[in-house]
């Protein structure tokens, strides 16, 4: 629930496009300081070539690096938010609404699509910061449900990358019960041995980790990222004390037990092959016939 | 007794009424016509301002110091109670308590969070605050009755998860996920009341049921309305304008069918008759378990779990595509 304040501290919140990204343009890396184009930074999956600092992006940006060719088939997009609680505080939602709509037409807190990734389908939902937030409403809740319908129906493993400050505030109670459908409805592919990967990228917090991005099957994510239920600042607020260094990173998780991995944005295409090979679903698929195909061995991510 | 700020013109009439009462008690002036007028004066007025309501006020009720707990309601409602404790691996949460115990003949397991009557008591139970080990111990209770066919019962009561460093070192938000997770495919019949505060995940972590019922003067919302004030309105001053906004009362959550029915409360509040909510409570909870025990447990599981996906307000717009 803190994206607003975080986006209030002047948090960058372009969509930094690889293919728009004209040469000679500079970018500082926010997280050491160190400067370099803005085309180096693309062809490094938007990493600092420095201090590999993983900068936040778009879902479109992750189905570029993760799906074969980077073709992959946009689905429920016809789903949009709306104000139905008539819903104001500084600024009414219908507004709030308004503008993120404007900035990225048809696109939500969260974008789903189905694709490849080496030859081997897979949904992905993947949350979106700088649409309100990432804030989970009622669209993230039923783009997720429609996305696990899906995968039933085809028989396809289901990855959500999360990115988002938690609930959408201003859908009050309608954006807690996403956590309950959310999660009741990962019941349904848990049933039926369908694999559901969640990936954690910078920032998943509140309602968000506390339902669907603790339940995967593997649950992973990029380095450095802040992965907790109550943010940083509640804390500490809280308990009057400062956090120490490393709390609630990706590292801090890894440590404490919630996380299966983490994995460098440039690795994940390899690593999604490799789990796709393991967690098959296509049973038609002879597990006894020979390889004809390299599969890569499983890296430790640094 | 404790009289909120909107309870004011209450506070007076009944310091009156004790007055007259005294002297009644005390003298020989016969005042029993003058008393039974301000009595009756009394109830009028509570009626009054009960009708009414605000979001704000519906928060400070259900933060009534004098207000039932969930231990409370346990020993009204059920007899032969056994208390169990721990979640296995860490520790016993203080902030949940529960057990299994007879309803009538039925045996339930049925537990909640707990906030404690006095200052000391409070601190023991951290508030109703409980850490991952409140609710990895819940779902151990609700385990235990899945096993044995006991239906569950919970009673949510919380300002909120527990917001501390060492929650979050042992998985607050997975425990909670994974609660949403076991309920939502529980094989038994779960009951879910919201007796005071139903705060963010903190509440629904024990909160996801075949049924879901709130007392008339609680809330249940995502977000506290002083913690949404301070977010949305970046000052601490907004939350009775936070709580219209979030628009967490029960009527309020019911009109959205998010809850399934509202149980009333004495005029005035469930403080005032602890004893008859309680009673009110049992009956709720025997005639629900009669609907809900005979069912087919898939049946009702797959009825649980599309309530569940039905809720949310969206709009389809343009094509669809496929
Ligand atoms: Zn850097």
């Amino acid at each position: 629930m803190g994206w607003f304040k975080r986006l209030k501290e002047g948090v960058s919140t372009e969509t930094i496009n690889k293919k728009a990204a004209p040469d000679g343009l500079w970018h500082q890396c926010k997280k050491c300081g160190e400067t370099c184009t803005s085309k180096d930074l693309a062809d490094n999956f938007h990493k600092c070539p420095h201090c590999n600092y993983h900068n936040r992006i778009t879902p479109e940006l992750y189905f570029d690096i993760i799906f074969d060719g980077g073709k992959y088939k946009e689905l429920f997009s016809e789903i949009q938010s709306k104000d139905f609680l008539n819903f104001t505080d500084l600024r009414a939602y219908s507004d709030r609404l308004v503008e993120a709509k404007a900035s990225k037409p048809g696109k939500e807190a969260i974008v789903t699509a189905v694709g490849k990734v080496k030859r081997r389908e897979l949904v992905v939902a993947a949350m979106d910061f700088f649409y309100i937030g990432g804030s989970m409403g009622s669209v993230v809740g039923e783009k997720i449900s429609r996305s696990i319908e899906y995968c039933l129906e085809h028989k396809v493993p289901l990855m959500i990358i999360s990115k988002s400050g938690g609930a959408r505030m201003m859908e009050s109670a309608f954006s807690l019960m996403q956590m309950a459908k959310t999660s009741a409805m990962l019941t349904k592919l848990g049933k039926a041995g369908i694999p559901f990967f969640s990936f954690m990228t910078d920032p998943t917090t509140g309602g968000v980790t506390a339902s669907y991005a603790m339940l995967g099957d593997l649950n992973f994510a990029e380095p450095g990222a802040l992965i907790g239920f109550a943010g940083p600042r509640v804390i500490k607020e809280f308990i009057r004390k400062d956090l120490p260094e490393g709390f609630q990173t990706s590292e801090f998780l890894l440590e404490h037990g919630f996380l299966d991995f983490i994995v460098d944005r440039k690795d994940l295409r390899e690593r999604l092959g490799d789990l796709l090979h393991f967690f098959r679903v296509d049973e038609h698929v002879d597990d006894l016939a020979p390889e004809t195909e390299n599969i890569a061995p499983i890296q430790t991510a640094e | 007794m404790v009289f909120l700020e909107f309870e004011k013109p209450l506070e007076s009439l009944t310091e009156q009424l004790d007055k007259l009462k005294q002297v009644s008690e005390e003298g020989d002036i016969d005042l029993a016509s003058t008393i039974i007028e301000l009595e009756k004066k009394l109830v009028e007025k509570r009626k009054e301002i009960y009708s009414n309501l605000t979001g704000w006020q519906r928060v400070q009720l259900s933060r009534h110091p004098e207000r039932p707990y969930t231990s409370y309601y346990i020993d009204q409602i059920t007899s032969k109670f056994v208390e169990l404790h721990g979640d296995r691996f860490i520790k016993d949460d203080k902030a949940i308590v529960g057990g299994i115990a007879k309803i009538g003949n039925q045996s339930v397991v049925i537990l909640g969070q707990q906030k404690g009557n006095t200052t000391k008591q409070r601190q023991y139970h951290n508030f109703g605050m409980p850490n991952p080990e409140g609710y990895r111990k819940a779902l151990r209770m609700m385990k235990i009755a899945e096993k044995f066919n006991f239906p569950v019962i919970t009673l949510i009561d919380t300002p909120g998860a527990y917001p501390g460093m060492e929650a979050e070192e042992r998985g607050q938000a997975e425990a909670i996920a994974k609660n949403l997770f076991e309920m939502a495919q529980l094989r038994v019949p779960v009951l879910c009341y919201v007796i005071g505060e139903g705060a963010s995940g903190g509440a629904l972590g024990i909160g996801v049921g075949d049924r879901v019922f709130m007392l008339e003067n609680t809330w249940y919302s995502v977000i506290s309305p002083e913690s949404c004030s301070s977010i949305l309105w970046r000052s601490w001053d907004f939350k009775e304008v936070a709580a219209e906004s979030l628009k967490l009362t029960a009527p309020h959550m019911l009109e959205f069918g998010l809850i399934d029915e509202i149980i009333r409360e004495p005029v005035g509040g469930a403080h005032l008759e602890p004893e008859k909510m309680a009673k009110t409570l049992k009956s709720h909870i025997t005639k629900q378990l009669k609907e809900l025990m005979p069912m087919d447990p898939d049946e009702r599981i797959e009825q649980r779990i599309s309530k569940y996906r039905k809720m949310g307000e969206f709009e389809i717009v343009g094509q669809v595509k496929e």
